[in-house]
């Protein structure tokens, strides 16, 4: 399974996705930047957390207008399997790839802890390392990642199974509706979450509850 | 030689400026010509406090600045100390004091723009953070408003840049109500032979300005933070800048890359006084003139003058010095990250500062009396009145169950996740150690164990009581929490906050403390390898309490061998290594008083620099052998409030026994320095123990068994057993419930 990071100005956590990609696939990601011509072609894309554009005028709203993005776009109409970070899901809903709105955090402030997810949905290939209904640790750190869809869109997620990860045991961190931490598209082959499952793969990361996402998008053993 | 001058040079304009008459008079007898306006905000913006240490030069250079794993001591962008494998840690401490009272989410985020691109500058990735904070009594009015905007603002810049912030300190003090202070620290890893300097080298050579473009924000920063504040502090919001993480993250990248291309020959950040401050350096250093022509300067506003855009303090810039054939790789690397790029001068052998402007020469100044030759005082300095010791006897009585919940429940040593948590502490994914603990672990990239410790410290407290006994403390602090995690210190960084130096009781605790803080770091064989001075911290006339905050940076050869704070299992064994066989003993300038009687009498506790070494390279060497569970050093609030945070962190009890026939109050609050909390995965009535305390024994070394970790409650001695859930809440709540307050 071949994956690509894609980096645009401003993000800061390519590194420790290219990082988790490296250690579980046992190959290095390719790393493309928005101003490259081409994405290689590859099974996985994956836009990472951090600041693109400062998050100046909305977080991910720049990046999203940017022609890589539409590169994306086709690749995961094609079907190529697209996951965003933190950021990333903010760019990917900017982009329209995914629905609903990520607000400022409830509490107005930027947040940095650890978090419980549920495993809503487990009949898509990113969350299928994991058992329905399990709960994992995950760290957050985001200011804006307060998930919002108005009732038809909210429906048609969770009646469709789209809801992938979902905060767990009081710990939603931002005042996400239905305590929603992560989503997919309808076809499923499009997953954006808040958390950062990737800093949260080794021990030296106090535990490896993030491993089971990567693995199963890279093929390979938890 | 003349220069066209269109502003009169009054007086008045002159002390507008921040230089005395003296001063002034130097100028004319050094140029030998009245200087134009531009030459007065060059001469300003160089020889003020914050740029030219005129105060603090003399007592600085007393300090230890070398040691075996020493690359760079003081003098450059930041410190640079070996740790072996071809690998460097690069670091600095610097204060954003004055603007962060004036605009207090623009100036912290700005204090640690600037920290993170000393760091970078010398060709560090930056890797970890911290800061020191110090604000007002929480009652104070403006308190509140200023924790919120200053950690928003930290947070702010180094969330975006990308940098984890793995410690720091809060405290809170009414003599900080009129000057919060913001000590801003930083440290990246380098290679050992790609470190880059600001020395230039070489005549005719192109000096490169990149980064952001230059704006009147900020203009006289400086000066600014070089006086003290009165009522008119509204009026100096102009001269603080405004930040922006983004292109500091992008210039961050595209000097890493730039400085793999090998074309450049120095950099300098634009810090306090901008470009005046960076090209004097470069040139200075390097034994060079420079001639810059401003029509070159990249700027976001029409219309600025000479002397505005030679005193902006615009953020996110750098010059450099750049090898002339490599100039068009450099600027394809400046393109892709979208920023600046433009030669604005040129290296000269005549020793001058020229500035041109619009075809005119506005500047042309001897370089290096601007700089490496500045004024330097010998202020008058009195000797400090150290307050009498606590008579033995005075020990204000309270109940040992109540005073440990009021105190782990008060302001002073109450949880700080309120704060910590709105710093991203994980990112890079290396912090093995995040905030809560003595001291933030990162593992380092590249190698498999090797990892880094970090922490601040400083007891403004005993500093003001006894300011050499607690320039000693600050460092002794340092150099504990290091150890407590099992660290090997390396080096350190001094952040000296201060008042009014031309005030003699001023000056005597500078010196006094920076004597303290010399004989600390001979002793512990912890050098000083960077920092930074913040005096005129006064308002009105009243100054800050004596702050020589302390970062210190350790080595761990072993990350995974590293403890924490936390009760780690039942029924272990808990030890208390070092100090007096009476526990606790001194009770002057503690928080116990402080905080529960309103009193701040008494000597501060003093530091016994030979017993602090002893006791902590056993306390390593026990940690590094691998029978320590977890381990905390005592400190604020000292016995009581330590095993209080080991059973919170942990979340497990403990039931420790008293001595008989001394002060429960003192065993437990006693502030007596020098001591560690060990618990040990040994039998306590095993051969293994019984060696460790044969071992102690022969050194000297007091390391009593005092109790046993285990259940629900935390008991000390006879006092009221306390749960482990009151003391957590009390803990955690403090600080959440005073700021929705």
């Amino acid at each position: 399974m071949k994956a690509a990071v894609i980096v645009f100005p401003g993000l800061n956590r390519d590194r420790d996705m290219i990082a988790a990609l490296t250690k579980i696939g046992g190959v290095a990601p390719a790393v493309v930047w928005h101003q490259d011509a081409d994405i290689p072609d590859v099974d996985l894309i994956v836009i990472p957390g951090g600041f693109s554009y400062g998050d100046y005028l909305r977080c991910g709203a720049i990046a999203a207008r940017s022609p890589m993005m539409d590169k994306v776009r086709e690749r995961a109409a094609r079907g190529t399997k697209v996951l965003g970070v933190c950021n990333g899901f903010q760019i990917l809903i900017e982009a329209g790839l995914l629905p609903g709105a990520l607000m400022r955090n409830t509490s107005l402030k930027f947040v940095c802890r650890e978090v419980k997810l549920e495993v809503t949905n487990t009949d898509n290939v990113f969350t299928s390392g994991y058992a329905k209904g399990q709960i994992i640790r995950c760290p957050v750190a985001h200011h804006d990642g307060n998930y919002f869809a108005d009732a038809e869109t909210l429906a048609a997620l969770e009646g469709d199974g789209r809801v992938a990860f979902r905060y767990a045991e009081s710990t939603n961190p931002n005042g996400s509706i239905n305590n929603i931490a992560g989503i997919l598209n309808a076809e499923k082959n499009v997953l954006g979450l808040m958390p950062h499952p990737e800093n949260l793969i080794e021990s030296a990361h106090g535990g490896v509850d993030g491993r089971a996402l990567f693995a199963a998008l890279l093929d390979k053993a938890a | 030689m003349t220069l066209r001058n269109d502003i009169e040079i009054t007086p008045q304009l002159v002390a507008d400026h921040g230089l005395k008459a003296d001063e002034y008079q130097k100028i004319l007898d050094l140029i030998g010509r009245e200087p134009t306006y531009t030459e007065l905000g060059i001469f300003s913006a160089m020889w003020n406090e914050h740029c030219s240490y005129k105060s603090s030069k003399k007592w600085l250079r007393t300090l230890p600045t070398t040691g075996p794993r020493v690359i760079q001591g003081p003098g450059e962008n930041a410190g640079v100390v070996d740790i072996g494998d071809g690998q460097a840690v690069v670091f600095k401490m610097e204060s954003h004091n004055h603007p962060s009272f004036i605009e207090p989410y623009q100036g912290a985020a700005t204090g640690v723009g600037g920290i993170l691109r000393d760091v970078f500058t010398m060709g560090a990735r930056p890797v970890a953070a911290m800061n020191a904070l110090r604000f007002g009594a929480p009652e104070h009015e403006k308190t509140r408003h200023l924790v919120h905007g200053v950690v928003a603002g930290v947070g702010g810049y180094g969330n975006s840049f990308g940098v984890p912030t793995v410690a720091g300190e809060v405290e809170f003090d009414a003599r900080y109500n009129g000057n919060n202070l913001v000590n801003a620290f930083a440290a990246g890893l380098a290679d050992t032979d790609k470190i880059f300097y600001s020395k230039a080298e070489g005549v005719g050579l192109p000096v490169v300005y990149l980064g952001a473009k230059t704006g009147r924000d900020g203009v006289g920063g400086a000066t600014m933070a070089s006086a003290e504040f009165g009522d008119d502090i509204e009026e100096k919001r102009p001269t603080v800048q405004v930040g922006d993480p983004f292109t500091e993250k992008r210039l961050l990248e595209a000097c890493l890359e730039l400085m793999a291309t090998g074309a450049v020959i120095a950099i300098q950040d634009m810090g306090a006084a901008g470009l005046t401050c960076s090209a004097v350096e470069m040139g200075a250093k390097g034994d060079l003139g420079i001639e810059l022509n401003l029509d070159k300067v990249p700027v976001r506003e029409e219309n600025m003058t000479a002397y505005e855009m030679m005193l902006s303090e615009s953020q996110e810039r750098m010059l450099m010095v750049l090898h002339p054939e490599k100039e068009p790789e450099a600027r394809a690397v400046f393109e892709k990250w979208e920023l600046d790029f433009a030669t604005v001068g040129k290296t000269t052998d005549d020793l001058r500062f020229r500035v041109l402007w619009q075809g005119e020469e506005v500047a042309n100044l001897p370089i290096k009396d601007l700089g490496d030759e500045a004024p330097e005082y010998d202020r008058p300095w009195v000797e400090p009145k150290i307050p009498a010791a606590l008579a033995t006897d005075d020990v204000p009585q309270m109940d040992v169950a109540e005073a440990l919940l009021k105190l782990v429940g008060g302001h002073q040593c109450s949880s700080r996740r309120w704060v910590y948590e709105q710093y991203d502490t994980l990112i890079q994914g290396n912090s093995i150690q995040r905030p809560g603990g003595d001291a933030g672990v990162i593992r380092v990239l590249g190698h498999d164990k090797k990892g880094l410790a970090f922490t601040s410290d400083v007891n403004p407290r005993y500093c003001e009581a006894n300011p050499y006994e607690g320039g000693k403390q600050a460092v002794a602090e340092c150099w504990r929490n290091l150890t407590a995690t099992g660290a090997e210190p390396l080096a350190a960084t001094d952040n000296l906050n201060f008042g009014n130096p031309e005030r003699p009781e001023i000056m005597g605790q500078l010196v006094k403390a920076v004597g303290g803080i010399g004989d600390a770091c001979r002793a512990l064989d912890f050098p000083i390898v960077s920092g930074n001075v913040s005096l005129y911290n006064e308002t009105n006339g009243r100054g800050i309490l004596p702050t020589p905050t302390i970062g210190g940076v350790g080595l761990l050869p072993d990350w995974q061998k590293s403890v924490r704070i936390g009760f780690t299992a039942a029924n272990q064994p808990i030890l208390l290594v070092g100090g007096q066989a009476l526990r606790g003993t001194h009770l002057g300038q503690s928080i116990y008083l402080r905080d529960l009687f309103d009193r701040r009498d008494g000597d501060a506790p003093h530091v016994d620099l030979a017993a602090e070494r002893k006791t902590g390279d056993f306390v390593r060497k026990l940690i590094r052998s691998g029978v320590v569970t977890a381990c905390h050093d005592l400190s604020d609030g000292g016995l009581g409030v330590a095993l209080a945070e080991m059973a919170i962190s942990g979340g497990l009890g403990a039931t420790v026994v008293d001595i008989e026939g001394h002060d429960p109050l003192l065993q437990y609050f006693g502030e007596d320095q020098g001591r560690y909390l060990v618990t040990l995965n040994l039998d306590p009535q095993g051969a293994e123990i019984a060696a460790l305390w044969e071992e102690a024994k022969a050194l000297g070394i007091e390391a009593p068994w005092i109790g046993t970790t285990g259940g629900t409650d935390l008991v000390l001695g006879k006092a009221k057993p306390v749960s482990v859930a009151a003391l957590t809440s009390a803990h955690e709540s403090w600080f959440p419930n005073y700021m929705s307050a």
